[in-house]
């Protein structure tokens, strides 16, 4: 196994005529926080997009570990290991937090199909635990009966981030986790973060929060015009000039 | 509306002995609405099962299937087929026309569910006009056509002339080991299977697979992303839906046993989409509502006709006598279902929850007024409640 856990290798991806991506190429250390920033429209959803099976990209590979996630499709890529919380909070809208945050523990234990439909909910007594207290870590304990659709949008966004967390990915893509969010809920987020960090999870980050970023990443790309500008520590990144030109605006950060 | 709260196996018990005594105990309550007759009674379960059955397909994952009448009508023929070959007795019957029905949504979904909302819609109508034609033309032989599928003296029934049952005189009636399929005894057979369905029916809206079902009709795309291959979940309940039309249908060939090929047309698929959202979509017990008032209403007000109108206001002088009659005349009678329009287009404007979302507002109203003000901030939350 290489000691890379997502290999990106030659991307690229075209709507029609524009050229979304460009040659990417992407390498994340397993254990590690590696984040994207770019301006708008540079294309970081999109590599999201690719890696999680959402879009086919028109050429190049990815890899998790040693499996190839190019050309399969996004429930078998999840259940290699890769959650993602997208950019507006994908949740269950009519479901209670508890049962969002369920529904994925279920996915990870049972796999991708399994009929079962006289068991009762009931008896999942290991699975309701789990999703209390993955509910307590994100601090939605008190409101774990509530229909999800009555929460705020960072509260939904914590509800995702929760649902995500329960799968224990190898790979865990945020896509913008604290956008819309108040500063005291980004700083909440962060510590959030910051824990499963500790934990020893992957992930890459999309942000635009610089506070976040400086505060989470070990490395960063910087993507413009669907291609990579630029790649290193948080230092690194900071001082380069391609980077200050490009993204931003030649202003010091 | 939805059912968030994770209910207790004991209380599920509670349910199902409540439903029970409610439903054994029909003809008697049933009686000052003047519909405790069993031919009624028999068609408020057999509704009922084809509701329910319905509503684990469109209520949990919102697929909403327009070809349903396909099932109730290869149910209806493979339970006379089986009347006819085998044995008058109803288990091979409904056996068969549970099977066949499951087999044949098996077919049916693996095409249609290949696409979602409208379209999957429109695939399932077509399927069923499909079968509808073929039941009139080429499959005569099959369905006997216009004249509908019926028991003869001559049937071979390989199984009760095995077991040295003769046909009397008269044609033989469909009946469980000598206990008749109609009349009280009928009502009787048809409550037993519905109770049963009604449970099954039960588990799987509080199993892990019926939330999972749910979360597709919430949100498909993210159980995509949660690891789920939500094709099979779609397929079970699709079959598992069908199968409940197929026994519905394999019982109304119980209680009479001719099946016709009208019983699969468009507007049958129709009624089943209409008893579902009127009772409550994606509610336990709305469908079974939806099924007894619709069943109710088409029995009651197509029984009137021009003369019992007239009859009924021969009080008023006798040009206004006649005048009211024939407006009147235009809701009842053959013209029931501009009645059943109107209050669909009621409920659906003013209840899109169906009834089960009106009983559960009079529920609420009635509580707050009795709670004390000091629970009235908990109900502020959006309540989360299922009756």
């Amino acid at each position: 196994m290489s000691e890379y856990i997502l290999d990106v290798t030659d991307v690229d991806k075209n709507f029609g005529g524009l050229r979304a991506l460009s040659d990417i190429n992407l390498r994340v250390k397993e254990g590690t926080v590696h984040a994207i920033i770019g301006p708008n429209g540079a294309g970081k959803s999109t590599l999201l997009n690719v890696i999680v099976g959402r879009l086919a990209p028109n050429r190049g590979r990815v890899l998790l570990g040693d499996e190839v996630l190019t050309g399969k499709q996004p429930h078998e890529i999840n259940q290699l290991g890769v959650a993602r919380v997208f950019q507006t909070p994908e949740i269950f809208p009519d479901l209670s937090l508890l049962q969002n945050v369920m529904i994925p523990a279920f996915a990870k234990r049972d796999g991708e199909f399994k009929m079962g439909f006289l068991k009762s909910l009931f008896a999942e007594n290991e699975i309701r635990e789990q999703a209390e207290h993955l509910l307590e870590d994100v601090g939605l304990i008190d409101h774990q009966d509530q229909i999800a659709s009555s929460m705020s949008r960072g509260d939904k966004r914590r509800l995702e981030l929760a649902m995500c967390l329960g799968q224990h990915p190898k790979l865990f893509l945020l896509d913008e986790p604290t956008a819309g969010m108040s500063r005291h809920d980004t700083n909440r987020t962060i510590e959030l973060l910051q824990r499963i960090k500790e934990r020893g999870m992957t992930k890459v980050i999309i942000e635009h929060d610089m506070h976040v970023v400086f505060s989470l990443a070990d490395r960063i790309s910087v993507l413009a015009q669907g291609a990579i500008i630029a790649e290193g520590t948080p230092e690194e990144v900071r001082n380069d000039p391609r980077v200050k030109e490009a993204y931003l605006g030649g202003e010091a950060v | 509306m939805t059912n968030t709260k994770i209910v207790s196996p004991k209380q599920d018990i509670l349910y199902m002995v409540i439903l029970s005594a409610v439903v054994l105990t029909m003809p008697i309550w049933l009686q000052p609405f003047g519909a405790a007759y069993p031919d009624l009674m028999q068609k408020f379960m057999i509704f009922g099962i084809f509701a329910i059955g319905y509503n684990i397909l469109f209520g949990l994952t919102g697929y909403l299937s327009f070809g349903h009448a396909a099932f109730l009508g290869v149910g209806s023929y493979t339970a006379v087929w089986s009347f006819k070959l085998l044995s008058m007795n109803v288990i091979p019957a409904l056996i068969f026309g549970t099977v066949l029905s499951g087999l044949f949504a098996l077919a049916i979904g693996f095409v249609s569910l290949r696409r979602s909302g409208i379209y999957f819609s429109i695939l399932t109508l077509a399927f069923a006009q499909m079968s509808y034609n073929l039941a009139y033309s080429v499959l005569t032989p099959i369905t006997n056509g216009e004249t509908g599928l019926q028991l003869t003296q001559g049937d071979a029934r390989i199984l009760d002339r095995a077991a040295g049952i003769q046909a009397d005189a008269s044609l033989p009636t469909p009946n469980l080991f000598g206990i008749e399929g109609i009349g009280y005894s009928g009502f009787y057979i048809c409550a037993a299977l519905m109770l049963i369905s009604f449970f099954i029916y039960l588990r799987i809206f509080r199993s892990p697979f019926g939330l999972k079902l749910r979360a597709i009709k919430s949100n498909q795309s993210r159980m995509g992303y949660t690891g789920y291959n939500t094709r099979p979940y779609l397929m079970t309940a699709f079959v598992i839906s069908g199968m409940y039309a197929g026994l519905a249908g394999s019982l109304l060939a119980v209680t009479d046993p001719l099946a016709g090929a009208e019983r699969m047309q468009w507007t049958a698929s129709g009624e089943i989409v209409l008893i579902t959202i009127l009772g409550g979509v994606g509610t336990l017990i709305g469908p079974l509502l939806g099924a007894g008032i619709i069943k109710y209403f088409e029995n009651i007000l197509s029984a009137f006709n021009d003369t019992v109108l007239v009859n009924a206001f021969s009080f008023l002088p006798d040009w206004l006598a006649n005048g009211v009659a024939s407006v009147l005349g235009l809701f009842v009678g053959d013209g029931w279902h501009l009645t059943l329009g109107l209050v669909f287009m009621l409920i659906v404007i003013f209840l899109p929850g169906g009834i089960m979302e009106g009983i559960n507002r009079l529920w609420r109203l009635v509580s707050n007024r009795s709670s004390s003000s000091a629970e009235d901030k908990e109900k502020e939350q959006p309540s989360t409640k299922e009756a």
